[in-house]
């Protein structure tokens, strides 16, 4: 056992996919000789050279279609986003040419298109996006988002070894914050589509996933403190495919939800998954599915605005106590 | 001003005045920039912080160039174009502060900010995203028969973008008066300019387009105001989109938090010993078209001014919460 942040586990993921299959390989701004942004992938270039390891222009659209082509030849590319924000400029190539490949030409396309996502460090409009649901909306893509060290490492080992397009999102804002046991002797592999329950609970579920999961559960602990209420936290991990049956069943079991995220309102993924559960489940309903999301803004730079904006464990406090008096 | 003298003629359509205004605008950007890294250090400026040591040469003298009612578009390395434009600096440590009495009220960091009667629009992140924006201003210039000029600068890293090409060629197509200044700085983040393109002269990529494209030495501060000027001039008369290489070299990391790690200590003490303020200093110096008390004089009005400014900047209140929402629709 060691204990691994983040980053770390993430970086444990990528290396040892690419110390497995010599197809694996990385593509990206700055992250050679460099490390990247982040130093996500210091050390890389020295293991397994510049073959491997390509620092490449700035040219998302580029890095993205030349992993999609790689991927039709068997190649196994990761693609980095210096951060996930510039996955726009991709967004055309992901979109029409990378989620519609097997649909429409038979195509396989296994590429893992990575960046550090998400808010809560005051990185202002451009370095705080969450664009997960522009990608949702795609058929064709699949979407992780891990919130622990483990499934850090277990979902981007998984992501690569799918044999579809996957979107990684990694949360830069718990890159360094959060730490775990992880075991060396073991091979932590996260199956992609599988929730995780992060808390058990019975009198509400709080359906959320990457850096939120941290919040709910405070706020988890919170009700449990000051208003004895047993509140389940269901960690998604990952968005497409989504864990229909995970939800339903905790439904099923407490009869509340609310649905957390840091994405913004407006079609926003809670509004797909209140659907299901009315679908799925609305007999089982004691209260009407909520949700707290971001406000409707572009991410604002200074720390009161990003904090008024973004959702905190406060504003899932206050929607668990009205769901629980309903 | 009065001066002790005046031997030759200044150069190009310059006065003695203009090169003392010139100095003022470089000092004042380096100056404020190391302001901003005691700010910085202190904890007080909130996201990331970028320099421009080295390059405020080029982004004043190009700035410069232009005429009253002409608009430029800068780069996070452009805060000197930005002074010239008429930015002040309490309006720069507002931003990087996130004060509410910024530009932006908080919501934008650092020089991401406008002011469209000075003649200056903000950037966004996305590299290569303001070329083709600014092509549309200056299609609006030529649509309404005004004689003003767009000016847009892009880096040898954003010179790899869809949008920078797209920019460009739709401006070219359009005979656009559009002045592209690229500045050819050594690095975009740790990648090397050879890692970035395979042309030997960024100024070949503007040519490739069609459009008339020169290479100056970015660090020779009246070398560059010369070409720009005329640059500018042929672009404002109807001559089409121009491109202006200015070759550089970024002497700080891409950010304060990058170590450098890739660029070797020889090179630095190279391009430090071609610094542009020092050189412009011994070059209006040497021909007399200023002694060292005018340069004196200005040094210490900057002083004066930036202690003032950060006065002010420090105790402004940062945002409400609140003040978040609103302004995403008119
Ligand atoms: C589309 C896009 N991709 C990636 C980035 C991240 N990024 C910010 S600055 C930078 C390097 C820019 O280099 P260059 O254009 O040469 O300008 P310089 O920093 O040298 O002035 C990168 C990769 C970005 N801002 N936009």
């Amino acid at each position: 056992m060691a204990e691994v942040t983040y980053l770390e586990a993430l970086r444990q993921g990528l290396w040892e996919e690419l110390e497995r299959d010599e197809n694996v390989f990385m593509l990206g701004e700055d992250i050679g000789e460099y490390g990247g942004a982040f130093k996500v992938t210091e050390g890389f270039l020295e293991k397994f050279g510049a073959g491997r390891i390509i620092d490449t222009p700035i040219s998302e659209a580029a890095i993205v279609g030349a992993a999609a082509g790689a991927a039709h030849m068997g190649m196994r590319p990761i693609a980095e986003m210096q951060f996930i924000d510039f996955i726009s400029c991709a967004y055309d190539m992901l979109t029409n040419y990378v989620a519609t490949a097997r649909y429409r030409a038979g195509l396989a396309t296994p590429i893992v298109v990575r960046g550090p996502s998400g808010g809560y460090v005051r990185g202002g409009p451009f370095h705080s996006q969450m664009p997960e649901a522009a990608f949702f909306h795609t058929p064709g893509l699949k979407l992780v988002c891990p919130a622990t060290a483990r499934d850090a490492k277990g979902l981007i080992k998984s992501a690569v070894r799918d044999d579809d397009p996957v979107i990684y999102f990694e949360h830069k804002f718990l890159y360094r914050r959060i730490k775990e046991d992880l075991p060396d002797d073991e091979e932590i592999l996260t199956p992609i589509g599988k929730a995780r329950v992060a808390r058990e609970g019975s009198d509400l579920t709080i359906i959320t996933w990457s850096a939120m999961v941290w919040k709910c559960l405070d706020a988890a602990e919170e009700l449990a403190s000051s208003d004895g209420a047993s509140v389940e936290v269901l960690d998604l991990r990952s968005l497409i495919p989504m864990d229909d049956a995970a939800i339903l069943g905790s439904v099923r079991k407490t009869n509340r939800v609310l649905i957390v995220h840091e994405d913004t309102r407006t079609g926003g993924i809670a509004g797909e998954i209140t659907s299901r559960i009315n679908e799925g489940a609305f007999e089982w309903l004691d209260a009407p599915v909520r949700r707290v999301t971001a406000h409707d803004t572009p991410i604002p730079y200074a720390p009161t605005l990003e904090d008024y904006v973004l959702p905190g464990a406060d504003d899932v406090v206050e929607a668990a106590r009205l769901l629980l008096a309903y | 001003m009065e001066s002790a003298l005046t031997p030759a003629a200044p150069p190009a359509d310059l006065t003695q005045e203009n090169l003392l205004e010139i100095y003022y605008f470089l000092r004042l950007t380096r100056s404020l920039e190391e302001q901003l890294v005691n700010l910085y250090r202190q904890g007080k400026v909130i996201g990331g912080l970028y320099r421009s040591l080295g390059q405020e040469g080029e982004s004043v003298a190009t700035s410069y160039a232009l005429r009253p009612g002409d608009i430029l578009s800068p780069l996070i390395r452009n805060l000197g174009s930005m002074l010239v434009k008429g930015a002040q600096p309490v309006e720069v440590l507002r931003q990087y502060m996130a004060k509410t009495s910024s530009p932006t009220a908080g919501r934008e960091m650092n020089i991401h900010f406008n002011d469209l009667d000075k003649g200056f629009l903000g950037q966004i992140s996305h590299l290569g995203d303001m070329v083709p924006v600014m092509a549309g201003i200056a299609l609006t210039f030529k649509m309404r028969v005004e004689r003003r000029v767009g000016m847009v600068y892009v880096g040898d890293g954003a010179m790899s973008t869809g949008a920078f090409h797209e920019g460009v060629n739709f401006a070219a197509v359009q005979k656009l008066p559009l002045v592209v200044v690229v500045e050819n700085n050594g690095y975009a983040f740790s990648t090397p300019v050879h890692k970035q393109t395979r042309v030997a002269s960024l100024a070949d990529k503007g040519r490739s387009y069609g459009i008339a494209s020169y290479t100056v030495d970015g660090n020779d501060v009246l070398a560059v105001y010369g070409l720009a000027r005329q640059l500018i001039e042929a672009a404002r008369s109807g001559e089409g989109t121009q491109m202006l290489e200015v070759v550089t070299y970024r002497r700080k990391g891409h950010a304060e938090h990058d170590d450098q790690r890739y660029q070797s200590e020889e090179e630095l003490a190279l391009w430090e010993g071609n610094d542009p303020i020092d050189r412009y200093v011994s070059r209006i110096g040497d021909a007399g078209w200023a002694t060292p008390d005018d340069l004196e004089r200005i040094d210490s009005r900057i002083e004066r001014e930036i202690s003032e400014a950060v006065g002010t900047a420090e105790s402004d209140p940062l945002p409400e919460g609140e003040s978040a929402i609103g302004g995403v629709f008119a």
